[in-house]
């Protein structure tokens, strides 16, 4: 081996001019983000402020101003004692109620969802295409069709109006597209992954939760997200089917927004809408990198 | 160690028949490849011996058992894939004990043959990553290990070195051989690859369309093929082919081609009587063809166009009566190109086939 120059490496340089550090097409290009991203905050911006402002600031009219005296009384207001028709409890129960609808609702459909997804893949059977057809195109039908129905089927199985109703139906309308989702997912995973395990002398179970599951985490999240955003934004079924003392939080704000009696108070319906809207913003935050993670890194070819 | 017998096999998906009544009864300790072009019915085949899917007629015996219904677990068999299936949760360790783990055996005999298979196949510092930190060898040793440690009477391999680069495939197949030495496991190994078919195997079943056209020595396959489609399949590059009629008029059998060309057939072993007139494909290897004239040979008309160098031989290109065809020289060997030359071969090495069945005649 001959040696090199000592000089030699510092001898080749990249050649030509250097691109211009700012383009006009970037200045452009910015401006045009940075109008777009004040449009959409401005709405937050004019909820945050309105929210600390006391109600006399308000009566001034200009909602633009930032809060002359910052205040949290109106988001206390609105967690503990805003009233929501009869009672004067404020969000919290309505949280809380949200948080026993979400979280069951969630795991069951999106564990169901899973294994069907698995199943229609992995284990095929007679019909199975005909069952995934069917489930697929019944996520073509309107909801409200379905409501009348449902009412009476909940109110047969003597659930209607309880917790357990409201889940049962957030898990029938997650089933569809979960099941697409993961269907999907399990489709585009090396087949042989699965025989390898059958010779190996594992059954569906184990299957699924040794071999399967353990590489859907970015579809676990992807699923989570739709269905934990989804049911806490939901209005619909939790107004008919979860009963009165049971309104998730969305139908809990709708009463402390829509309520006509006395004055309007512009800064706790504001607050109220904030608190009602951070666990969905705080799901997209904390989880928006799992999405592109890749798990079935290094099971296929190299 | 284990026999495989499969009677009367059918595979249909539908409409689709991809395996028809097909038989292939293996002996102990064997080394068999099936050979065939894509969709030829050779991975559903060792999918069926494997018990990964449902078959539409027949039975598969292993060691003397019938287990067309059983689960594949309880079958004997280990399977490498070609796209290694390691399970990408799990570390070299927890994929190589998988199987034992879910057959319930106990936690050292477990690591006495975790240990034992890593040995064998060198991949003991491995033990502890993951299969993305493996290179494609070593993902592929792991999978082969995972056969290893359940010590299964028969091993299948579905195209297990098609995805490896051309260096590395050498050296598995090497170190397969190795292992079928080692264990005298009976072996069932999937490939459209006729190198690893004519180096690895004790018989060769050459499949096409759901049948497996030729089941005989890898020698055999290579110089007695049955039919034309294994004689264009096996070697590379592939048989020249010149049509021609069989003429048994004039004193001995011979071919007659294009314009009353005559080719002399003295000394090929015929299997059914030639008949005059009927149409037939003679078929020379490149290698079987020379530039010098050989005692007792025939002789063929050839125009050369192009000569190409492969290093440790050359490859001259041209056509035999308007078939393209190629001859292998010695790399120093000067090819006349561009006019008609004669070239010469020994009938009896070459085969004749049916024009119309394409049976060897």
């Amino acid at each position: 081996m001959t040696a090199l120059p000592a000089t030699a490496p510092s001898a080749v340089v990249p050649s030509g001019p250097r691109p211009k550090r700012v383009a006009a097409s970037r200045i452009v290009l910015y401006g045009i983000l940075l109008v777009a991203a004040l449009y959409y905050l401005l709405p937050l911006y004019v909820m945050v402020t309105t929210s600390l402002k006391g109600l006399p600031e308000i009566r001034l009219g200009n909602i633009f101003a930032p809060p002359l005296e910052v205040t949290f009384e109106p988001w206390v207001k609105a967690w503990t004692s805003a009233c929501t028709g009869l009672t004067c409890k404020g969000l919290s129960p309505g949280f809380w109620n949200s948080v026993k609808i979400t979280i069951p609702s969630t795991v069951l459909s999106v564990l169901i969802a899973a294994v069907n997804g698995y199943a229609l893949v992995n284990w095929r059977f007679r019909g199975s295409e005909f069952f995934f057809t069917a489930l697929i195109f019944g996520s073509f039908i309107p909801y409200q069709v379905m409501v009348y129905p449902l009412v009476l089927v909940t109110a047969s199985l003597g659930i209607f109006g309880t917790l357990q109703a409201v889940i049962l139906i957030h898990t029938i309308f997650g089933m569809p597209i979960l099941t697409l989702l993961f269907r999907n997912y399990f489709a585009s995973l090396p087949p042989e992954l699965f025989k390898a395990a059958r010779v190996d002398g594992a059954g569906f179970w184990r299957i699924f939760f040794q071999i399967m599951l353990p590489m859907s985490l970015p579809i676990l999240a992807v699923a989570i997200i739709l269905q934990v955003t989804g049911i806490w934004n939901d209005f619909l079924f939790g107004v008919i089917f979860a009963g009165t003392q049971n309104y998730p939080m969305t139908v809990q704000l709708n009463n402390i927004v829509n309520s006509t009696q006395g004055v309007r108070e512009y800064n706790v319906n504001m607050a109220a809408t904030i608190l009602t809207g951070l666990v969905p913003l705080a799901v997209y935050f904390v989880s928006g990198r799992l999405f592109v993670r890749g798990i079935a890194a290094g099971a296929v070819k190299g | 160690m284990a026999s495989v017998s499969i009677r009367d096999l059918a595979v249909r998906f539908g409409a689709v028949t991809v395996l028809q009544k097909l038989r292939l009864d293996i002996a102990e300790g064997e080394f068999i490849v099936l050979l065939g072009p894509s969709g030829c019915g050779k991975s559903t085949l060792l999918n069926a011996v494997a018990g990964l899917l449902d078959v539409s007629e027949g039975q598969v015996w292993i060691g003397g058992k019938n287990v067309t219904w059983e689960e594949p677990k309880d079958r004997g068999i280990g399977m490498v894939f070609q796209s290694y299936a390691l399970y990408p949760s799990m570390s070299v360790r927890k994929n190589l004990s998988f199987g034992l783990r879910v057959a319930g055996l106990p936690k050292a005999e477990v690591e006495h043959r975790v240990a034992r298979a890593a040995k064998i196949l060198q991949i003991e510092p491995l033990l502890d990553r993951r299969p993305s930190q493996l290179s494609g060898g070593q993902r592929q040793r792991v999978a082969i290990g995972r056969a290893l440690v359940r010590d299964v009477d028969v091993f299948l391999f579905d195209e297990p070195l098609s995805n490896l680069d051309a260096k590395l495939r050498t050296e598995l197949r090497v170190e397969i051989k190795r292992l079928h030495q080692e264990l005298g496991s009976t072996m069932i190994y999937v490939t459209h690859d006729q190198i690893e078919a004519l180096t690895l195997a004790d018989r060769v079943a050459v499949m096409s369309g759901g049948l497996i056209q030729q089941l005989a020595t890898p020698k055999e396959i290579y110089r007695r093929p049955v039919n034309r489609f294994v004689a264009g399949f096996v070697g590379s590059p592939s048989m020249n082919f010149v049509e021609g009629r069989l003429s048994t008029t004039g004193g001995g059998v011979a071919l007659e081609v294009g314009e009353g060309a005559r080719v002399p057939l003295d000394g090929y072993v015929f299997a059914t009587p030639p008949q005059d007139g009927r149409p037939a494909t003679l078929g020379v290897r490149p290698e079987q063809l020379t530039l010098a004239a050989v005692e007792g040979g025939s002789r063929l008309p050839v125009v050369f166009n192009l000569v190409e160098s492969m290093g440790a031989d050359s490859l001259a290109w041209g056509r035999i009566a308007g078939a393209l065809a190629s001859m292998r020289v010695e790399p120093e060997e000067e090819v006349p190109t561009g006019r008609p030359v004669e070239i010469f071969f020994h009938p009896e090495h070459a085969s004749l086939f049916d024009a119309k069945t394409g049976e060897r005649l």
